[in-house]
Protein backbone atom coordinates (compact mmCIF):
# COMPACT_ATOMS: atom_id res chain seq x y z
CA UNK A 1 0.00 0.00 0.00
CA UNK A 2 1.00 3.49 -0.79
CA UNK A 3 1.55 4.56 3.14
CA UNK A 4 4.04 2.21 4.17
CA UNK A 5 5.96 2.53 0.67
CA UNK A 6 6.18 6.28 1.60
CA UNK A 7 7.45 5.31 5.16
CA UNK A 8 9.76 3.09 4.00
CA UNK A 9 11.01 5.43 1.40
CA UNK A 10 11.27 8.34 4.27
CA UNK A 11 13.67 5.98 6.22
CA UNK A 12 15.65 5.32 3.14
CA UNK A 13 16.31 9.15 2.61
CA UNK A 14 17.05 9.53 5.90
CA UNK A 15 19.86 6.69 5.71
CA UNK A 16 21.42 7.67 2.48
CA UNK A 17 21.53 11.32 4.28
CA UNK A 18 23.48 9.35 7.19
CA UNK A 19 26.22 7.91 4.80
CA UNK A 20 26.92 11.00 2.42
CA UNK A 21 28.05 12.67 5.46
CA UNK A 22 30.55 9.98 6.14
CA UNK A 23 29.90 9.40 9.85
CA UNK A 24 27.15 6.56 9.77
CA UNK A 25 27.17 6.97 13.66
CA UNK A 26 25.63 10.27 13.78
CA UNK A 27 21.84 11.11 12.78
CA UNK A 28 21.07 13.97 11.24
CA UNK A 29 19.78 17.27 12.67
CA UNK A 30 17.59 17.57 10.18
CA UNK A 31 15.07 14.89 9.69
CA UNK A 32 15.00 14.47 5.74
CA UNK A 33 10.90 14.08 4.22
CA UNK A 34 11.30 13.40 1.12
CA UNK A 35 7.58 14.20 -0.66
CA UNK A 36 6.93 11.95 -3.64
CA UNK A 37 4.68 12.35 -6.31
CA UNK A 38 2.03 10.06 -4.50
CA UNK A 39 2.35 12.08 -1.48
CA UNK A 40 1.46 15.18 -3.51
CA UNK A 41 -1.22 13.78 -5.61
CA UNK A 42 -2.40 12.37 -2.30
CA UNK A 43 -2.12 16.11 -0.74
CA UNK A 44 -4.38 17.67 -3.47
CA UNK A 45 -6.65 15.02 -3.55
CA UNK A 46 -7.70 14.96 0.03
CA UNK A 47 -7.42 19.44 -0.26
CA UNK A 48 -10.17 18.50 -2.93
CA UNK A 49 -12.46 16.49 -0.17
CA UNK A 50 -11.37 18.77 2.19
CA UNK A 51 -13.03 21.98 0.12
CA UNK A 52 -16.21 19.39 -0.49
CA UNK A 53 -16.86 18.48 2.76
CA UNK A 54 -16.87 22.40 4.22
CA UNK A 55 -19.55 22.76 1.51
CA UNK A 56 -20.93 19.49 2.67
CA UNK A 57 -21.15 21.53 5.87
CA UNK A 58 -22.32 24.73 4.99
CA UNK A 59 -25.50 22.99 3.21
CA UNK A 60 -28.72 23.44 5.89
CA UNK A 61 -29.67 19.78 6.68
CA UNK A 62 -33.72 19.11 8.34
CA UNK A 63 -31.90 16.94 10.77
CA UNK A 64 -28.44 16.22 12.05
CA UNK A 65 -26.64 13.57 10.02
CA UNK A 66 -28.56 13.61 7.22
CA UNK A 67 -25.62 15.24 4.88
CA UNK A 68 -24.81 14.82 1.12
CA UNK A 69 -21.61 13.57 1.88
CA UNK A 70 -20.09 15.34 -1.28
CA UNK A 71 -16.79 14.53 -0.22
CA UNK A 72 -17.25 10.46 -1.16
CA UNK A 73 -17.28 11.55 -4.65
CA UNK A 74 -14.05 12.04 -4.36
CA UNK A 75 -13.38 8.95 -2.85
CA UNK A 76 -14.75 7.19 -5.81
CA UNK A 77 -12.94 8.81 -8.34
CA UNK A 78 -9.36 7.81 -6.42
CA UNK A 79 -10.56 4.66 -6.22
CA UNK A 80 -11.71 4.34 -9.33
CA UNK A 81 -8.33 5.80 -10.59
CA UNK A 82 -5.54 5.17 -8.07
CA UNK A 83 -6.98 2.32 -5.99
CA UNK A 84 -8.04 1.38 -2.79
CA UNK A 85 -5.02 2.50 -0.46
CA UNK A 86 -5.12 5.81 -1.50
CA UNK A 87 -8.14 6.39 -1.32
CA UNK A 88 -7.93 5.44 2.07
CA UNK A 89 -5.69 7.71 2.64
CA UNK A 90 -7.42 10.51 1.14
CA UNK A 91 -10.56 9.70 2.87
CA UNK A 92 -8.61 9.52 6.37
CA UNK A 93 -6.80 12.94 5.98
CA UNK A 94 -10.29 14.38 4.72
CA UNK A 95 -12.00 13.38 8.18
CA UNK A 96 -9.01 14.41 10.18
CA UNK A 97 -8.72 18.11 8.49
CA UNK A 98 -12.35 18.14 7.85
CA UNK A 99 -12.88 18.04 11.94
CA UNK A 100 -9.97 20.50 12.54
CA UNK A 101 -11.18 22.76 10.08
CA UNK A 102 -14.86 22.45 11.40
CA UNK A 103 -13.77 22.05 15.17
CA UNK A 104 -15.00 19.03 16.15
CA UNK A 105 -11.79 17.28 15.95
CA UNK A 106 -12.40 14.49 18.59
CA UNK A 107 -15.90 15.22 19.33
CA UNK A 108 -18.74 12.73 18.78
CA UNK A 109 -19.21 13.81 15.45
CA UNK A 110 -15.52 12.95 15.03
CA UNK A 111 -15.82 9.45 15.59
CA UNK A 112 -19.19 8.74 14.17
CA UNK A 113 -17.26 10.37 10.83
CA UNK A 114 -14.32 8.04 11.47
CA UNK A 115 -16.63 5.25 11.93
CA UNK A 116 -19.01 5.79 8.98
CA UNK A 117 -15.78 6.41 6.73
CA UNK A 118 -14.39 3.10 7.80
CA UNK A 119 -16.97 1.03 7.06
CA UNK A 120 -17.54 2.33 3.80
CA UNK A 121 -13.75 2.18 2.74
CA UNK A 122 -13.98 -1.50 3.52
CA UNK A 123 -17.01 -1.96 2.17
CA UNK A 124 -15.78 0.01 -1.40
CA UNK A 125 -12.99 -2.33 -0.81
CA UNK A 126 -14.96 -5.49 -1.17
CA UNK A 127 -17.30 -3.97 -3.57
CA UNK A 128 -14.83 -2.57 -5.97
CA UNK A 129 -14.32 -6.15 -6.84
CA UNK A 130 -17.97 -6.64 -8.53
CA UNK A 131 -17.36 -7.08 -12.27
CA UNK A 132 -16.84 -3.44 -13.54
CA UNK A 133 -19.17 -4.41 -16.93
CA UNK A 134 -22.52 -4.37 -14.86
CA UNK A 135 -21.44 -2.06 -11.62
CA UNK A 136 -20.18 1.27 -12.00
CA UNK A 137 -19.83 4.05 -9.64
CA UNK A 138 -22.95 4.47 -8.51
CA UNK A 139 -23.87 0.98 -7.28
CA UNK A 140 -20.21 1.91 -5.73
CA UNK A 141 -21.72 5.13 -3.87
CA UNK A 142 -25.04 3.63 -2.76
CA UNK A 143 -23.53 0.60 -0.96
CA UNK A 144 -21.16 2.98 0.89
CA UNK A 145 -23.24 5.49 1.91
CA UNK A 146 -25.37 2.56 3.47
CA UNK A 147 -22.19 0.82 4.93
CA UNK A 148 -21.36 4.73 6.50
CA UNK A 149 -24.80 5.37 7.84
CA UNK A 150 -24.84 1.78 9.45
CA UNK A 151 -21.51 2.17 10.90
CA UNK A 152 -22.47 5.78 12.30
CA UNK A 153 -25.89 4.30 13.83
CA UNK A 154 -24.31 1.20 15.11
CA UNK A 155 -21.41 3.39 16.69
CA UNK A 156 -24.51 5.84 18.14
CA UNK A 157 -26.70 2.57 19.57
CA UNK A 158 -23.58 1.42 21.29
CA UNK A 159 -21.87 4.29 22.58
CA UNK A 160 -23.62 7.64 22.30
CA UNK A 161 -27.48 6.97 23.33
CA UNK A 162 -27.74 3.56 23.97
CA UNK A 163 -30.92 3.11 23.46
CA UNK A 164 -32.88 1.52 20.43
CA UNK A 165 -34.81 4.34 20.12
CA UNK A 166 -31.50 5.57 17.74
CA UNK A 167 -33.05 2.57 15.38
CA UNK A 168 -36.31 5.22 14.55
CA UNK A 169 -34.34 6.88 12.75
CA UNK A 170 -33.31 4.36 10.70
CA UNK A 171 -35.70 4.81 7.41
CA UNK A 172 -35.00 8.61 7.12
CA UNK A 173 -31.32 8.10 6.93
CA UNK A 174 -32.00 4.55 4.85
CA UNK A 175 -33.62 6.96 2.71
CA UNK A 176 -31.24 9.72 2.60
CA UNK A 177 -28.33 7.60 2.17
CA UNK A 178 -30.04 6.05 -1.42
CA UNK A 179 -30.76 9.45 -2.44
CA UNK A 180 -27.57 11.30 -1.89
CA UNK A 181 -25.47 7.59 -2.66
CA UNK A 182 -27.42 7.65 -6.23
CA UNK A 183 -26.06 11.59 -6.94
CA UNK A 184 -22.66 11.03 -5.74
CA UNK A 185 -22.26 8.04 -7.93
CA UNK A 186 -23.66 9.58 -10.56
CA UNK A 187 -21.63 12.65 -10.16
CA UNK A 188 -18.51 10.61 -10.19
CA UNK A 189 -18.76 8.58 -12.68
CA UNK A 190 -19.56 11.95 -14.70
CA UNK A 191 -15.87 13.08 -13.76
CA UNK A 192 -14.75 9.51 -14.51
CA UNK A 193 -16.01 9.33 -18.11
CA UNK A 194 -13.89 12.08 -18.50
CA UNK A 195 -10.14 12.73 -19.71
CA UNK A 196 -8.15 12.55 -16.68
CA UNK A 197 -6.60 16.01 -16.57
CA UNK A 198 -3.10 16.63 -16.61
CA UNK A 199 -2.48 18.09 -13.51
CA UNK A 200 -3.46 14.90 -11.32
CA UNK A 201 -1.85 12.32 -13.44
CA UNK B 1 -30.76 11.27 -21.35
CA UNK B 2 -26.96 11.10 -21.03
CA UNK B 3 -26.75 10.69 -16.88
CA UNK B 4 -28.73 7.56 -17.19
CA UNK B 5 -25.91 6.62 -19.82
CA UNK B 6 -23.71 6.55 -16.65
CA UNK B 7 -25.83 3.96 -15.12
CA UNK B 8 -25.37 0.38 -15.77
CA UNK B 9 -27.05 -2.69 -15.47
CA UNK B 10 -26.08 -3.87 -12.06
CA UNK B 11 -26.44 0.02 -10.81
CA UNK B 12 -30.14 -0.12 -11.28
CA UNK B 13 -30.35 -3.29 -9.24
CA UNK B 14 -28.03 -2.07 -6.30
CA UNK B 15 -30.53 1.08 -6.57
CA UNK B 16 -33.94 -1.51 -6.53
CA UNK B 17 -32.08 -3.23 -3.49
CA UNK B 18 -31.74 0.02 -1.89
CA UNK B 19 -35.10 0.92 -1.90
CA UNK B 20 -36.63 -2.18 -1.31
CA UNK B 21 -34.26 -1.82 2.08
CA UNK B 22 -35.30 1.46 2.71
CA UNK B 23 -38.79 0.61 2.04
CA UNK B 24 -38.49 -2.73 4.24
CA UNK B 25 -36.63 -0.43 6.96
CA UNK B 26 -40.04 1.33 7.79
CA UNK B 27 -42.34 -1.10 9.36
CA UNK B 28 -39.19 -2.74 10.71
CA UNK B 29 -38.25 0.38 12.67
CA UNK B 30 -41.34 2.70 12.70
CA UNK B 31 -42.25 -0.39 15.31
CA UNK B 32 -44.72 -1.43 18.01
CA UNK B 33 -46.32 -1.64 14.08
CA UNK B 34 -50.15 -0.32 14.93
CA UNK B 35 -51.81 0.50 17.90
CA UNK B 36 -53.74 -2.71 18.75
CA UNK B 37 -54.79 -3.20 21.69
CA UNK B 38 -55.45 -0.49 25.19
CA UNK B 39 -54.21 -1.18 28.57
CA UNK B 40 -55.89 0.31 31.56
CA UNK B 41 -54.45 -0.14 35.02
CA UNK B 42 -55.55 0.18 38.71
CA UNK B 43 -53.03 0.04 41.00
CA UNK B 44 -50.42 -1.10 39.13
CA UNK B 45 -52.56 -3.96 38.04
CA UNK B 46 -53.93 -4.64 34.47
CA UNK B 47 -57.58 -3.70 34.93
CA UNK B 48 -58.57 -4.51 31.30
CA UNK B 49 -56.65 -5.17 27.96
CA UNK B 50 -58.98 -3.94 25.34
CA UNK B 51 -59.00 -4.53 21.74
CA UNK B 52 -58.62 -1.32 19.72
CA UNK B 53 -61.19 -2.58 16.79
CA UNK B 54 -64.17 -1.83 19.72
CA UNK B 55 -65.80 1.23 20.57
CA UNK B 56 -66.34 1.24 25.22
CA UNK B 57 -66.25 3.27 27.70
CA UNK B 58 -64.78 1.98 31.19
CA UNK B 59 -65.30 3.40 34.66
CA UNK B 60 -62.12 2.46 36.85
CA UNK B 61 -62.26 3.17 40.53
CA UNK B 62 -59.54 4.84 42.18
CA UNK B 63 -58.71 6.26 45.87
CA UNK B 64 -60.14 9.76 44.56
CA UNK B 65 -63.33 8.67 42.78
CA UNK B 66 -63.52 7.14 39.24
CA UNK B 67 -61.86 8.18 36.16
CA UNK B 68 -63.61 7.74 32.91
CA UNK B 69 -61.83 6.30 29.71
CA UNK B 70 -62.88 5.78 26.66
CA UNK B 71 -61.69 3.56 23.68
CA UNK B 72 -62.71 3.84 20.11
CA UNK B 73 -61.23 1.94 16.62
CA UNK B 74 -57.16 3.19 16.80
CA UNK B 75 -56.99 4.96 19.89
CA UNK B 76 -57.95 5.38 23.51
CA UNK B 77 -58.45 8.25 25.97
CA UNK B 78 -59.11 9.40 29.66
CA UNK B 79 -62.48 11.49 29.42
CA UNK B 80 -62.20 12.23 32.90
CA UNK B 81 -60.47 12.19 35.99
CA UNK B 82 -61.22 13.06 39.58
CA UNK B 83 -57.26 14.28 40.45
CA UNK B 84 -56.29 18.02 40.61
CA UNK B 85 -54.23 18.57 37.89
CA UNK B 86 -55.82 17.00 34.81
CA UNK B 87 -52.40 16.14 33.14
CA UNK B 88 -53.93 12.59 31.79
CA UNK B 89 -57.28 14.07 30.54
CA UNK B 90 -55.50 17.14 28.62
CA UNK B 91 -52.95 14.34 26.90
CA UNK B 92 -56.15 13.63 24.73
CA UNK B 93 -56.20 10.80 22.07
CA UNK B 94 -53.49 8.23 22.50
CA UNK B 95 -52.80 6.44 19.37
CA UNK B 96 -48.81 5.15 18.91
CA UNK B 97 -47.50 1.56 20.72
CA UNK B 98 -45.96 2.40 24.21
CA UNK B 99 -48.05 5.95 24.36
CA UNK B 100 -49.55 5.93 28.09
CA UNK B 101 -51.48 8.77 30.01
CA UNK B 102 -51.35 8.46 33.40
CA UNK B 103 -53.72 9.44 36.42
CA UNK B 104 -51.22 9.60 39.73
CA UNK B 105 -53.35 11.26 41.73
CA UNK B 106 -56.19 8.33 41.13
CA UNK B 107 -53.70 5.60 40.42
CA UNK B 108 -55.05 4.60 37.00
CA UNK B 109 -53.60 4.53 33.51
CA UNK B 110 -54.02 3.90 29.97
CA UNK B 111 -51.23 2.52 27.44
CA UNK B 112 -51.19 1.55 23.77
CA UNK B 113 -49.97 -1.56 23.08
CA UNK B 114 -48.81 -2.79 19.56
CA UNK B 115 -47.57 -6.18 18.44
CA UNK B 116 -44.09 -5.70 20.20
CA UNK B 117 -43.33 -3.55 23.32
CA UNK B 118 -41.89 -0.59 23.58
CA UNK B 119 -39.88 1.14 25.78
CA UNK B 120 -39.91 4.69 26.58
CA UNK B 121 -37.92 6.72 28.97
CA UNK B 122 -41.09 6.24 32.00
CA UNK B 123 -40.33 2.22 31.53
CA UNK B 124 -36.64 2.47 30.87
Amino acid sequence: MHGEASETDKAGGEGAANSWRGNPGRRPAVTQLTVTAEDRRVAWLATAAVGLSLVDAAIPSPLPGVKPGLANIVTLVVLARYGWGTAVWVSGLRVLAGSLLLGYFLAPGFFLSLTGTTLSLLTLGVARHLPQRWFGPVSLSILAAFAHIGGQLLLARLWLIPHDGVFLLTPVFAGAALVFGTINGLIAAKLLAEPVPPEVR
Amino acid sequence: MHWLSLLRPGDWLVILLGALAVGGSVPMFWQGGMAERAIIRQEGRVFAEVDLRSRKQFEVAGPLGTTLIAVEPGRARVISDPGPRQYCVKQGWLMRPGEIAICAPNRVSVQIAGRTKVYDSISY
